[in-house]
């Protein structure tokens, strides 16, 4: 199946110095970025971190106010859309709806000049690959939505682009139809081998579908790795926050112990290993994450990292039980115990003892804001940074 | 295309800022407003300038400021001004009794048959103008059957309905009637009816939650209809030269007289923008008090 | 112990029954009030009037359908409307397309002006901007005739072509053209395959509209038509000598081809949606 679409002679895609601004407002600023070729890669971020307008420049549907954007050692920022070998899937899908599935989908190779039945050959393996050949003759209004997301995988794929941008294009799907997608989407990008750049605000889809992640804030690039190890070992407060949850509190470092840094912390001191931690003296931040926590059952046991509160709030999800705790570090914590042991539940009110692994223990710099990150409702954020 | 809810333009964040481009909007107004400039706005002038002339023979007129022809126009016409805006005013508020129902019942229950009732609502207006107009002069001839029945009852004033001013105000309602029914449907159609499904959870009886809720939404369909009605029926004077009798003329004949047949132009001209001018200001307060600023 | 279930009283019941279809009443009556002139036009002709008027049941016949021009001055008349008609509805539609698009796809200074301006050739009185007109024409002077009727046609056309379009435009996604150049397509390309497919409908609608708007018109037309006979100026000229039965048969076939052209093309939109 993949024949049909030949592998491309896939290339870097080089983000350099890439900065827009809207009058006053700096949507994405100063961004540099190397996406490798024939990668997977997820742009992470909030609404309005500047993604989608990231992703449009690299599209040519907006220009730069300053910067590049190089494909290999081609300099592309000035091309305009339907010069450059790169194509999106859109939000919204934006299929026409005055043409049927196959025309649809034989667009953009009719547009670059291609005839009769090399256009028939491809648009029809294209729409093997994505198992909709027979809707071929139906229109977009006629289609679920997970239908018509997979024709706009296929409107795009079938031009054989350098680089394919998908804008959110799981947003509109139902939980299960969204899963099914992902895997799907990850079968076609390994299949095929084209540089797929993923935009979302979905840190699970970014996780599961991507080898690289960059998480994006405000117009700048907070890290990018790998999945795991972004997850491991966040660098920011906003990363560590954004990524799944964190707990965090603020410190001072008042030693070493060989590997470890030890931290002062309210209540008591907390160890840190040296190359888990970004800063290793004066003020930092200390985190752990709360599925590595756990209740200390009883008081004789010896413990790495530890922290004393009151549990506040029992929550049971099926999978884990996730207390929340009043702790002496003067913040709420989270731990998140998975269901092995009926028994051993902890009830609202009792006071506990929490412990962590050190080698699970991560630390920031002093100055960050330990609420970044953390999803607001806020009515005022609506578009995407545009 | 489905009507949204919300009528936000899809705005123009799509066109590049390149150099070129600004001005392309302009290049694609300039004619047609042109157009527009030069022959609606510069009549507009021409009118006054003509209203303003003095007559300095037969058939010749001289550019000159003579207010007089003015205080001369209302002073012998304001009558027909005033049966105009009678009758135009009676055939809105007729118009908007008729329509109002019949609007409401295809927003809200014709289901499928929705567009189709419109295009029937709309259709009788197919047909020419004119051509209706005498059909009502047929219709409500003296020996027809409608006059023979209502003339039976004894309530028409001269036991007739042509040439009184019932059949003139008949008329208006009917040939302006979709004038009102089609911005009427259009805001009703607007409407969210689980809006009314939520009054009517939050105690509110059938009728109050029309009252309360769909009335008030309805309002901007409202100022709509009575204005595209009763702008063009205080103008119109077709209705009353067919349907009416030789009371009933409305200022409309009087102007196209004046300027057609007796080419008397400086005071056609007048009627004219003293017609214009009052409708202005009717329509300047009612906007106000209605508080609809969307007539846009 | 059997419950007892009381049935409403007759009375009760017809009250319900008549409420429930009171909407129904109403709108068959309203129907009826509507389509009362167009039944009666269509009824007299096929009438064979006695004397001139025609506004009595003399006889059938359909001898004014097989002579629709034996008063030729209905046919000169109903050719001026025509021309008059066709060539304003084209430059009214071209013009006020060009002005939807500038409003929907553009930013530009002066937009709420550039909205009023559309809007008041809408909710002035024809009277009024005929007799401007007439006033220009005669200042100015040019004579007056099929080229000032249809200057005044093309004039307050422009406006509801703009509200029609605009309608169409708005409706459109703009992220069809992004899409569309995002495929290669360059801008006329984008145009020709995208967006003018989409506007198409809105476009012929207007153009329809258009044209009713200035085959029908009288009293603009009367202001400024000089000698020139078009078909609406016929009719009232007919009336004082009697309007022949050969007008409502006119009247009829403007009916019947305008209503069945609107329900095809409803029913053909529908059927595309299917296919």
């Amino acid at each position: 199946m993949a024949e049909a679409i030949e592998r491309s002679k896939v290339e870097d895609l080089h983000l350099v110095n890439l900065t827009k601004s809207f009058g006053a407002f700096t949507a994405v600023d100063n961004l540099s970025l190397t996406i490798p070729a024939g990668s997977f890669f997820a742009l992470l971020g909030p609404s309005g971190c500047g993604k989608t307008t990231t992703l449009r420049m690299v599209a040519g549907l907006d220009q730069p106010t300053e910067g590049q954007i190089k494909l290999g050692d081609k300099d592309i920022t000035t091309l305009r859309p339907y010069k450059r070998n790169i194509n999106t899937v859109f939000q919204s899908y934006a299929l026409f709806p005055h043409l049927d599935i196959f025309e649809n989908v034989a667009f953009g190779l009719r547009r670059k000049g291609v005839k009769g039945k090399a256009v028939d050959e491809r648009v029809n393996s294209v729409l093997e690959l994505i198992e909709l050949s027979h809707l071929a003759g139906r229109k977009p209004g006629q289609l679920s939505g997970g239908q018509q997301q997979r024709v706009a995988v296929a409107r795009a794929l079938v031009n054989n682009p350098d680089v394919l941008l998908l804008d959110e294009p799981l947003g509109a799907l139902d939980l299960k139809l969204r899963r099914q997608m992902q895997i799907e989407l990850k079968r076609i990008q390994s299949e095929v081998g084209t540089t797929f750049v993923h935009v979302t605000h979905d840190q699970e889809e970014a996780m599961t579908m991507a080898d690289t992640i960059a998480v994006m804030n405000q117009g700048v690039i907070e890290q990018m790795g790998a999945p795991e190890s972004m997850y491991e070992l966040p660098q920011t407060a906003f990363v560590a926050n954004f990524l799944g949850q964190s707990n965090l509190v603020e410190g001072r470092v008042s030693g070493s112990e060989g590997d470890n840094l030890v931290v002062d912390v309210p209540g008591g001191q907390v160890r840190v290993p040296k190359n888990r931690a970004t800063d290793h003296t004066g003020k930092v931040v200390v985190g752990v994450r709360p599925e590595k926590m756990w209740v200390v059952a009883s008081s004789g046991q010896e413990v790495e990292n530890s922290v004393r509160g009151t549990v506040i709030d029992v929550a049971f999800t099926g999978v884990s039980i996730q207390y929340t705790v009043e702790s002496e570090w003067g913040r709420t914590i989270s731990c998140f115990e998975q269901n092995l042991d009926v028994e051993k539940r902890v009830v609202v009110g009792e006071n506990v003892k929490i412990a962590f692994e050190i080698d699970n223990t991560f630390g920031l710099d002093g100055g960050e804001d330990l609420e970044a990150g953390i999803e607001q409702i806020d009515p005022d954020l609506e578009s995407d940074g545009e | 295309m489905v009507a949204i809810l919300s009528q936000k333009s899809s705005g123009a964040t799509t066109t590049p800022t390149r150099r070129g481009r600004k001005i392309t909007p302009y290049l694609l107004l300039l004619p047609g407003m042109a157009w527009l400039g030069v022959f609606f706005i510069i009549p507009l002038f021409s009118l006054v300038s003509t209203s303003l002339m003095q007559r300095v023979g037969i058939d010749e007129f001289a550019p000159a400021i003579q207010i007089a022809n003015y205080t001369n126009a209302i002073t012998e016409y304001s009558d027909k001004y005033l049966i105009s805006f009678k009758y135009a005013g009676i055939a809105t508020v007729l118009a908007l009794l008729i329509a109002y129902p019949l609007a409401y019942f295809i927003a809200f229950k014709s289901g499928k048959w929705k567009n189709f009732l419109l295009v029937l609502v709309v259709a009788p207006f197919f047909a020419s103008f004119l051509i209706r107009t005498f059909a009502w002069q047929t219709i409500l001839a003296d020996d027809g059957f409608i006059n023979q029945l209502i003339a039976g009852f004894g309530i028409l004033p001269e036991n007739r309905i042509l040439a009184t001013p019932i059949a003139v105000v008949a008329g208006i309602t009917y040939n302006f009637l979709p004038f009102m029914t089609l911005p009427l449907y259009s805001s009703l159609d607007r409407i969210d009816p689980r809006l009314i499904e939520a009054a009517n959870d939050l105690y509110a009886k059938p009728f109050t939650g029309f009252r309360k809720v769909t009335v008030p939404l309805s309002m901007p369909g409202v100022v709509a209809g009575t204005l595209l009605t009763f702008i063009p029926a205080a103008g119109d004077y077709i209705n009353a030269q067919l349907l009416g009798g030789p009371n009933d003329k409305m200022i409309g004949y009087t102007i196209q007289t004046r300027f057609v047949q007796m080419r008397d132009y400086p005071t056609a001209a007048s009627l004219s923008f003293i017609l214009l001018a009052i409708i202005l200001i009717l329509v300047m307060g009612y906007v106000r008090k209605a508080g609809t600023e969307e007539l846009l | 112990m059997t419950k007892t279930v009381t049935r409403p009283s007759l009375a009760h019941r017809a009250n319900f029954w008549v409420r429930d279809h009171l909407i129904v009443f109403y709108g068959i009556a309203a129907l009826i009030y509507l389509f009362a002139p167009i039944v009666v036009v269509a009824i007299f002709s096929f009438n064979k009037p006695e004397g001139r008027q025609n506004s009595t049941w003399n006889q059938f016949s359909t001898d004014a359908w097989t002579n629709i021009c034996r008063d030729q001055n209905i046919c000169v008349s109903l050719e001026t409307s025509l021309q008059i008609g066709l060539a304003s509805t084209i430059l009214a539609t071209v013009l006020g397309t060009l002005i939807s698009f500038a409003l929907v796809r553009h930013r530009f200074h002066g937009r709420s002006s550039t909205n009023l301006l559309i809007f008041l050739p809408m909710a002035t009185p024809e009277v009024v901007m005929g007799a401007s007109l007439l006033a220009l024409f005669l200042t100015i002077g040019l004579p007056l005739g099929p080229v000032t009727i249809f200057i005044a046609h093309t004039m307050f056309c422009i406006s509801f072509v703009v509200v029609t379009v605009k309608a169409r435009l708005q409706g459109m996604d703009p992220r069809l053209e992004e899409a569309a150049q995002d495929l290669y397509a360059d801008e006329k390309a984008t145009f020709r395959y995208v967006t003018l497919p989409l506007v198409a409908p809105g476009i012929a609608a207007a153009a329809l509209l258009s044209f009713s708007l200035s085959f029908d018109d009288y009293i603009i037309t009367s202001f400024n038509s000089g000698t020139t006979v078009t078909f609406p100026m016929y009719v009232w000229g007919a009336a004082q000598r009697g309007i022949p039965a050969q007008v409502n048969v006119i009247g009829t076939i403007m009916f019947v081809g305008s209503l069945a052209m609107v329900l095809i093309a409803q029913a053909v939109g529908r059927a595309r949606q299917k296919r």
